[in-house]
């Protein structure tokens, strides 16, 4: 394997299809071969990105590049945009509706847990504007 | 210990008849948040829940659990039983509660697995006895 690239179109409060690009993540990465610590940390981290356009934006796009070393996943929408990133990093804080919480959505567990999976992550934002996330996943060994 | 064991024992309904039942069954995890699953359930798990929309079948498939069980007496709509059924994914409905299904589970994989406890963190001392 040299690189994949993947790109995934998600639609705002689209409930039908969500998961859908995660899931592709998974398989290719499983499909290369990837360690199983790296499919499982990728795939909790694409899942969270999705959703979190699915949710919260008015849609975007997910990239993911694999490298035999190296797992990217950049999730851009365009918008509304996070007013305080160190706020939304807090876990148990979200600002989903009654709605989507009842769906189990919500729990302010999104950037928490892409934190955790992330060997790094950068997140870009402003009001009005969109939101970009980008995560990298490396091999343990690797790191 | 496969899925086909915990039928019987959990009184539960098979709802995607042509979906196969011999998936190990390692572990349980009871959770209504998806995040929390997508985090903490482990492979091989039964994901034990209460919701019925179709989301729980990507979360399901991502963490890799042995199958889902709904509990209460939800049943799913059938396009929820069809996407499960494609992925291959066990949904598996119960009158009993997430309570009593855990609580029986976990008999279940105590007597299965002998190591089974060694999974469980430990917790604090206790003070007193």
């Amino acid at each position: 394997m040299t690189r994949i690239d993947l790109e995934f179109t998600i639609d705002a409060l689209d409930f039908v299809h969500a998961g859908e690009a995660a899931s592709r993540v998974k398989r290719t990465l499983e499909h290369v071969g990837m360690e199983r610590e790296v499919v499982r940390r990728a795939s909790i981290a694409a899942y969270e990105a999705e959703m979190n356009i699915v949710i919260h934006s008015v849609g975007g796009t997910m990239k993911v590049t694999i490298l035999p070393d190296c797992v990217e996943i950049v999730a851009t929408d365009r918008g509304p945009g996070i007013e305080d990133i160190d706020l939304a990093m807090q876990e148990g804080y979200s600002t989903a509706p009654p709605h989507i919480r009842e769906m189990g959505f919500g729990a302010g567990m999104g950037l928490p847990n892409m934190k955790r999976c992330a060997d790094d992550i950068r997140i870009e934002s402003a009001p009005g504007r969109g939101t970009t996330v980008r995560v990298i996943i490396r091999p343990r060994h690797a790191a | 210990m496969n899925v086909s064991d915990i039928v019987g024992p959990l009184e539960l309904k098979v709802m995607c008849p042509g979906v196969q039942l011999d998936a190990e069954v390692k572990g349980g995890y009871c959770s209504d948040l998806l995040s929390d699953v997508m985090a903490n359930a482990e492979e091989g798990d039964v994901w034990i829940t209460l919701h019925t929309h179709l989301n729980i079948v990507a979360v399901g498939m991502l963490s890799k659990v042995a199958a889902i069980v709904i509990t209460g007496g939800r049943i799913p709509e059938q396009n929820v039983i069809d996407r499960a059924a494609q992925e291959g994914l066990p949904i598996l409905c119960t009158h009993l509660s997430t309570f009593e299904i855990a609580g029986r589970l976990y008999q279940m994989l105590k007597q299965a697995l002998p190591d089974y406890e060694e999974d469980v963190p430990s917790g604090p001392t206790k003070s007193q006895g």
